[in-house]
């Protein structure tokens, strides 16, 4: 199958109807606070009744596909990661667009996504049979050291300082031991409130690290700040600058989306583990690492093209298995089974007009994107145009809402509150608040995993490296355990050079 | 084709159903409806099988009463957020709720005080019984090899399909327990839902799941998984050929999740009575018939009277089981 043949799938004028119109509101709803993707999908779902099975394939897709990349779009413009999948590198993407480069850093991002999600159909159409191979064979034991793999990232997507980045690590960790624990099923640290069982959830958690903080640093920052109006680039310019950024970066986006596309693929990962494995990849083997976390674009492309990619490789388990890697897959698999798909793995020979339309549809999604996301950034980045003293409260309410709306409980504007103090608290302290996210987002897979894998094996920790995928996986772990352990004893033993000292290092990034 | 349901029920049910069949006088005060637009609780996250059936039970409400019919998913607490939110609403009939057979285990296990006498149910609208999967490769090939290796070797099996003391758990847990074994003599493996756990016997991590007979449809038919049997006592059309737990089973144990529409403590019978005569209207109809057919469920309907005892019967049953394995407070 080549990629024209599947596009003429998708070339008719109902289905570019439906996926414009699904972009489109696949990017309104990943743009807006709080509102997620899953959420975007699951309000479709009715609509899905009246659709013929391959329209409705292509409704899901093209929404799915834009409301991850639009998560970026709040993400630079407030500070508030649209989607859980944006958050590894707000950090960059707000400090670029507050030093002036919001809609050439959008446009980076779009590119990359769009890039990203177009590697990553590739990848799913050509190598089903690789991926499937991985997914089916994903236990606990693999899922506990790909989720340790990915907190291991905090130390590098964290700030110059190790120690603080474990401070923060550890503060997301706690906050993610709050809720009934899955070994014996009893509720830890919610003080009898039972809304706080299901745990401290992530969305209103997000908003209140990132935005909150920000809104009182701005606050406290006095009158000089709160005048301040920010400036946006023309739209041509923009464009011609996200163009060479991109151009720059091709090899990034080639590396991010392969690695995004894999990890979106196994189970229980997905577009954003996908996105800070890839960030901290990319500062890794950057020439620039020290520049990360404080508006450096090529973090922001490379997460941008890995949680697209993941995107398009979460529907490896979903059509393989009809097992759903995440809530997304799992709402469009059944909207796809009431559509006459059986999902398994002959799913290519036995229902491909179904796969090719749904991979036509991504395909045509990402270009679509292009479009219709363009739109969006140029209309969103009107936002900073607003006086801040004009558009800090609004974001404060924007913010408020958009975690009530995720459970429909006050409780959430609690978490809000008490998190963004917290946050604030640690950014004064200089300690990095993305680490602690990551503890937040991972805290719950690790423990979950280790104490399944432990009942599986009745205590025998050796049990971790029964399985071939979970050996290779718990080597790579330990291996960049003990090297980053070396390398802090030898800085300990023999300090080759000073500390940074975290007070310069505070405000460089606003140039 | 909706199937009577008298079977499900106990002989006490099944005199109250005759009853309110007999009891049409309550037709003449069934005329409330709602004037402005109703909230309709869902306690369960958003693409789950009760989110599924309550929005498309509400929508065809919607369309039958021409006010909106809002559906929130108040998530969160094993259940205990939502099912406290339908519970505590004003009883106006304008808050409705997906109250789902959690309301009989969680105050078993101690995570709340509130019980179906808290709520007021109006109708059941899906039934959902627990099946026995095992991998494709597994050496089992009926649920006797299971129980009969499980009986030989007490803790050498492992099965997995929701949290401990959630509603599949108990299914498996019940049914040793009703046989006579030891409920531990098969290790409950925990996990976040019926997908995980799936994803968890494909990958040879446990030997058994149990959840519900529609989460793992897709797994049977595509020929990953194997159906043992499935914990019910009248087959059901999806899946003709795998055997029942009544007819396999000495002790004939059965058990089912259910979903019902449901309302809050203290709801007035005109709009209880309204409510449960606009859904049996509906699931009489043939889009009803058809969105659940596609779900490869059975059409199933129980009105007020019988759901409460049908409540009252699974409060008792599932006490029993909780209490046999330890679980309760």
């Amino acid at each position: 199958m080549d990629l024209f043949a599947l596009l003429a799938v998708v070339l008719t004028p109902k289905i570019l109807g439906t996926v414009f119109l699904c972009t489109l509101y696949g990017a309104f709803v990943g743009a807006m606070p709080g509102l997620t993707a899953t959420m975007a999908v699951a309000l479709l779902v009715p609509f899905t009744w009246f659709m013929d099975p391959v329209q409705a394939a292509a409704a899901i897709v093209a929404t799915t596909t834009t409301a991850i990349f639009a998560g970026d779009i709040s993400g630079a413009v407030l500070k508030i990661p649209g989607t859980p999948a944006s958050a590894a590198y707000v950090e960059d993407s707000y400090r670029l667009s507050q030093s002036g480069h919001p809609r050439s850093t959008l446009y980076s991002a779009l590119f990359a996504s769009v890039v990203g999600g177009v590697i990553g159909v590739t990848i799913l159409m050509f190598a089903t049979p690789t991926l499937t191979y991985l997914s089916r064979n994903f236990s606990s034991d693999e899922a506990f050291w790909l989720a340790a793999l990915g907190l291991s990232c905090a130390v590098l997507v964290g700030g110059p300082s190790v120690p603080r980045n474990f401070a923060s690590l550890f503060i997301g960790l706690a906050i993610a031991t709050v809720g009934i624990d899955v070994a014996v099923g009893h509720p830890r640290f919610t003080f009898g409130n039972v809304e706080l069982y299901d745990g401290v959830s992530f969305i209103p958690a997000m908003i209140g690290m990132f935005a909150l903080s920000e809104l009182l640093r701005n606050a406290v920052g006095g009158r000089q700040s709160s005048r301040l109006r920010l400036s946006v680039e023309p739209l041509r310019q923009a464009l011609v600058t996200a163009a060479r950024q991109f151009g720059a970066l091709w090899k990034n986006v080639l590396r991010s989306a392969t690695g995004g596309t894999f990890i979106g693929a196994l189970p229980g990962a997905g577009a954003d583990v996908a996105a800070w494995i890839a960030y901290a990849v990319s500062r890794r083997f950057s020439r620039k690492p020290e520049a990360y976390g404080r508006g450096h674009i090529e973090g922001v492309v490379d997460g941008g093209a890995a949680n697209n990619a993941a995107v398009a490789g979460a529907w490896t388990p979903a059509l393989v298995f009809g097992i759903p890697g995440d809530s997304v897959t799992a709402i469009a698999i059944g909207v796809l089974m009431m559509k006459g798909l059986t999902p398994g793995p002959d799913v290519l020979n036995t229902d491909s007009a179904m796969v090719y339309a749904i991979f036509g549809s991504f395909l045509l999604a990402n270009l679509m994107m292009l479009v219709t996301g363009g739109l969006v950034v140029a209309m969103a980045t009107q936002v900073l145009r607003v006086p801040r003293a004009v558009l800090m409260p609004i974001i404060l309410i924007l913010a408020m809402l958009g975690g009530y709306a995720i459970s429909g409980s006050t409780l959430a504007i609690w978490i809000i509150l008490v998190l963004g103090l917290l946050a604030s608290a640690m950014l004064w302290a200089d300690i990095p608040l993305a680490p602690a996210i990551l503890g937040i987002v991972l805290g719950r897979i690790v423990e979950d995993n280790f104490m399944v894998s432990m009942l599986k094996a009745r205590g025998d920790l050796t049990e971790f490296f029964a399985r071939d995928i979970a050996a290779v996986l718990g080597a790579i772990t330990l291996t960049i355990w003990a090297i980053l352990l070396y390398r802090a004893l030898r800085s300990f033993i023999a300090p080759a050079k000073p500390q940074d000292n975290p007070d310069t290092t505070r405000d460089t990034s606003d140039r | 084709m909706r199937k009577p349901f008298t079977r499900y029920l106990g002989q006490g049910a099944a005199a109250a159903l005759l009853a309110a069949t007999s009891t049409a006088a309550f037709a003449d005060t069934c005329d409330w409806t709602p004037d402005r637009a109703v909230t309709f609780v869902v306690p369960w996250g958003a693409g789950g099988g009760t989110d599924a059936n309550a929005r498309m039970l509400a929508q065809m409400l919607e369309q039958k009463w021409e006010v909106p019919f809002n559906v929130v998913n108040r998530t969160g607490g094993n259940g205990v957020t939502g099912h406290s939110a339908i519970s505590n609403a004003e009883p106006d009939g304008l808050t409705v709720g997906a109250v789902t057979v959690e309301i009989n285990t969680m105050h078993w296990v101690g995570l709340t005080d509130m019980t179906y006498e808290n709520i007021t149910p109006i109708s059941l609208i899906d039934i959902v019984p627990s099946s026995v999967l095992v991998a494709a490769d597994s050496p089992f090939e009926s649920l006797g090899d299971v129980l009969d290796h499980a009986r030989e070797n007490p803790g050498d099996l492992t099965a997995s399909g929701t949290a401990l003391g959630g509603i599949w758990h108990l299914a498996l847990a019940g049914m040793l327990n009703a046989e006579g074994m030891d409920p531990e003599s098969i290790m409950w493996i925990p996990s976040q839902g019926a997908a995980p756990a799936m994803q968890e016997l494909i990958a040879g991590g446990v030997d058994m799941v149990t959840p519900a007979l529609s989460e793992g449809r897709a797994l049977v038919d595509s020929g990953e998984l194997r159906a043992l049997a499935y914990m019910h006592d009248s087959p059901m059309e999806a899946l003709p050929d795998v055997p029942l737990t009544a007819d396999v089973l000495d002790s004939g144990w059965t058990l089912a999740a259910y979903i019902t529409i449901s309302g809050p403590e203290g709801l007035p019978d005109e709009i209880a009575c309204a409510y449960e005569q606009a859904v049996r209207e509906i699931t009489e109809s043939d889009e009803w018939a058809e969105f659940k057919d596609s779900r490869g469920a059975d059409n199933v309907f129980l009105g007020r009277e019988e759901l409460r005892d049908y409540m009252m019967a699974q409060d008792e049953a599932l006490g029993e089981t909780i209490q046999a394995i330890g679980l309760a407070e």
